[in-house]
């Protein structure tokens, strides 16, 4: 164990300082003089541009703009945006609840109903079900999950005014951020109905982030169910006498989770691209809406941390993940 | 199955027919995807109406069969007045079109990479793993926004981007299969009888490697078309007016709940192409990679 974990950390910690080259040169790869490009259509004068070349020490060479750029970014520092002028690690973590509320509730959709509809069409193998299942789980990993947002929003704000549009809450209410989740906050703050609002505009952006999530632990846990029922022990099971319950739900799931948990651990990078697209539909204060406005402002400093900040978390959800797989499969750890 | 001991082996291609025609869903993909490139191909002859047309008089007309509807536009017009039906098939020469440079340019890179990945000293092999890593480490969609906001939103520098972040799978999939292959009596035979690292590269061990990147290939078409079109749904991609599906779709966001047909069927159009070459590509995957089968 010790191995695979000093290995995995071998690998990270280069992987780390490439991310952080990769976010150094974003900004001065930019075609143009990086200032000119961020001040826009503005325009600004000799004595701010120096001011700001000063600012973000693009007087200086290279090598020692990386380095400060780097000690900075070790310290926590990732530079201010230039539209509202606080820092971005402040921006980025004031945002992140709202991100991170979204992906577990997509996650939490996702995993309660793919996982059982995986071991129904395993153990209905070849069944009108298991076909139906499959098919709609295909349907769903190919779904434009933007265009899919946009039919939802047709069908259940539209038409049937259940859901509303856009936003985490009714502007009604109003209360301060104790934890930044939007469930939790209205519950703590006591206003009736709040909760119940903040749970109707979480619905539409659920589903549809959590949709290919879906489909993909579906059409996994349904292959590695395949797999695991047809080994031994589960025919030794069978002949003891177990009933199915027992059978497919305690013995055959808990080692067909095995690789069901990874595919988990390792879809938060597509969990996170396709916060971009659901948050900028549904108007959700997050991280991906503000990477996409930020794009749309050339506000570069912030693109440059939030690019940084992502890749980031990616990479460390990536090693939990394979230290964790690691330390539920021994076999792994050999490598 | 009606195979009856032939004593001839069966030619590749007939054999790989026969496993990829068992799986029914890969066989109906493959023939709407066959139907899509045509009618992508054939776009200015069948488009009933020129895809960049206005007719002012016409807008928002619904498709044919809602009242109010009218025949001449079958999946009724846009809000400029322009034949939906029409540019949903010029649309989809912009889909094939950015799915076959995406995947080149990704496949080709990819491969190349790959390829020195697997034959170079552990040194070079784990610099480009590394790299590699790096790339891996953003969100796809995210990363190519981001090049796309450096390099200007365009049509070919989203291409350009995706085919960047499609590029990685390639190398990882053609190192493993490089590796894979190596210890083999076929190459060690090889390299005995004097091959150069070259025709050791590309002739020897190249084509033994093809199946898992041909099964990635139709992957990344399809991710390169669900991509592109977020992409211009975004606004980074493809620009009004190119009746590309993503930027069509993007157009009539704000459309949405008065006119349900402006969103409706361009979505449909990627979600139908997308699916075709999913369903082509586990058929695929069936027939090249027995490994890889999904029991």
């Amino acid at each position: 164990m010790l191995r695979l974990i000093l290995f995995r950390l071998a690998t990270f910690i280069p992987t780390f300082f490439g991310v952080t080259l990769v976010t150094f040169a974003f900004i001065r790869v930019l075609p143009g003089d990086p200032i000119v490009v961020m001040a826009g259509e503005r325009g600004l004068s000799a004595e701010r541009y120096a001011e700001l070349m000063h600012q973000f020490g693009f007087d200086q060479s290279l090598p020692v703009q990386y380095w400060d750029y780097l000690w900075g970014v070790l310290h926590g520092d990732l530079g201010l945006s230039l539209v509202t002028r606080k820092p971005v690690s402040t921006e980025f973590f004031a945002l992140f609840p709202a991100t991170l509320e979204l992906s577990i509730c997509a996650m939490i959709f996702a995993v309660l109903m793919g996982i059982p509809a995986g071991v129904i069409a395993a153990v209905y193998r070849g069944r009108l079900f298991d076909r139906a299942l499959m098919s709609s789980a295909l349907v769903g990993y190919s779904m434009p999950i933007f265009w899919w947002a946009l039919l939802l929003i047709i069908v259940f704000s539209g038409n049937l005014n259940w859901t509303p549009v856009s936003g985490r809450i009714d502007l009604l209410y109003y209360f301060p951020a104790v934890t930044g989740f939007m469930l939790i906050d209205s519950l703590l703050s006591g206003q009736s109905g709040a909760f119940g609002s903040a749970v109707q505009h979480l619905i539409l952006p659920t589903i549809v982030l959590g949709t290919i999530p879906l489909a993909v632990i579906a059409r996994q846990t349904r292959s590695s169910m395949l797999e695991v029922l047809s080994e031994d022990y589960i025919r030794t099971a069978r002949a003891k006498g177990l009933s199915p319950w027992r059978i497919n739900g305690v013995h055959a799931l808990r080692n067909g989770m095995i690789p069901v948990v990874t595919v988990i651990g390792l879809s938060v990078g597509t969990l996170l691209g396709g916060a971009i697209l659901t948050e900028t539909i549904f108007s959700w204060p997050g991280i991906g809406k503000w990477m996409v406005d930020s794009i749309f402002r050339r506000d570069y400093p912030v693109v440059q941390g939030g690019l940084l900040m992502i890749a980031l978390m990616v990479m460390v959800v990536n090693l939990v993940v394979d230290l964790l797989y690691g330390f539920i499969n021994p076999k792994i750890r050999k490598r | 199955m009606t195979d009856t001991a032939a004593p001839v082996r069966p030619s590749p291609l007939a054999e790989f027919w026969r496993y990829f025609s068992e799986n029914r869903g890969a066989v109906i993909g493959f023939w709407v995807v066959v139907t899509l490139l045509a009618i992508a191909v054939l776009a200015p002859l069948i488009a009933p109406y020129d895809p960049a047309l206005q007719m002012r008089d016409k807008t928002l007309l619904p498709p044919g069969w809602v009242s109010g509807g009218d025949w001449s536009h079958l999946l009724g017009t846009d809000p400029l007045g322009r034949d939906i039906l029409s540019r949903l098939i010029h649309g989809a020469r912009f889909s094939f079109f950015i799915g076959f440079i995406v995947v080149g340019i990704a496949a080709s890179g990819g491969i190349l990479i790959g390829l020195i990945a697997g034959f170079a000293p552990r040194w070079l092999d784990t610099v480009i793993m590394r790299i590699m890593d790096i790339i891996l480490a953003f969100p796809s969609l995210l990363l190519a926004l981001v090049l796309v906001a450096i390099l200007g939103p365009s049509l070919i520098n989203a291409m350009i981007a995706i085919a960047l972040v499609l590029q990685p799978h390639y190398v990882r999939l053609t190192r493993a299969a490089v590796m894979n292959e190596l210890p083999k009596d076929y190459v060690t035979s090889a390299r005995v009888a004097g091959a150069g690292l070259i025709r050791l590269m590309f002739v020897t061990v190249l084509p033994n490697c093809l199946a898992p990147l041909i099964v990635q290939s139709a992957l990344a078409f399809s991710n390169a078309i669900l991509d592109a079109a977020a992409l211009g749904f975004l606004g980074m991609g493809a620009q009004p007016p190119t009746p590309e599906w993503g930027t069509m779709l993007a157009e009539a966001r704000e459309f949405i709940l008065r006119a349900w047909w402006v969103v409706t069927f361009p979505g449909l159009a990627i979600l139908i192409t997308v699916l075709a070459i999913n369903l082509m590509g586990d058929g695929l995957r069936d027939a090249l990679d027995p490994r890889l089968k999904r029991s």
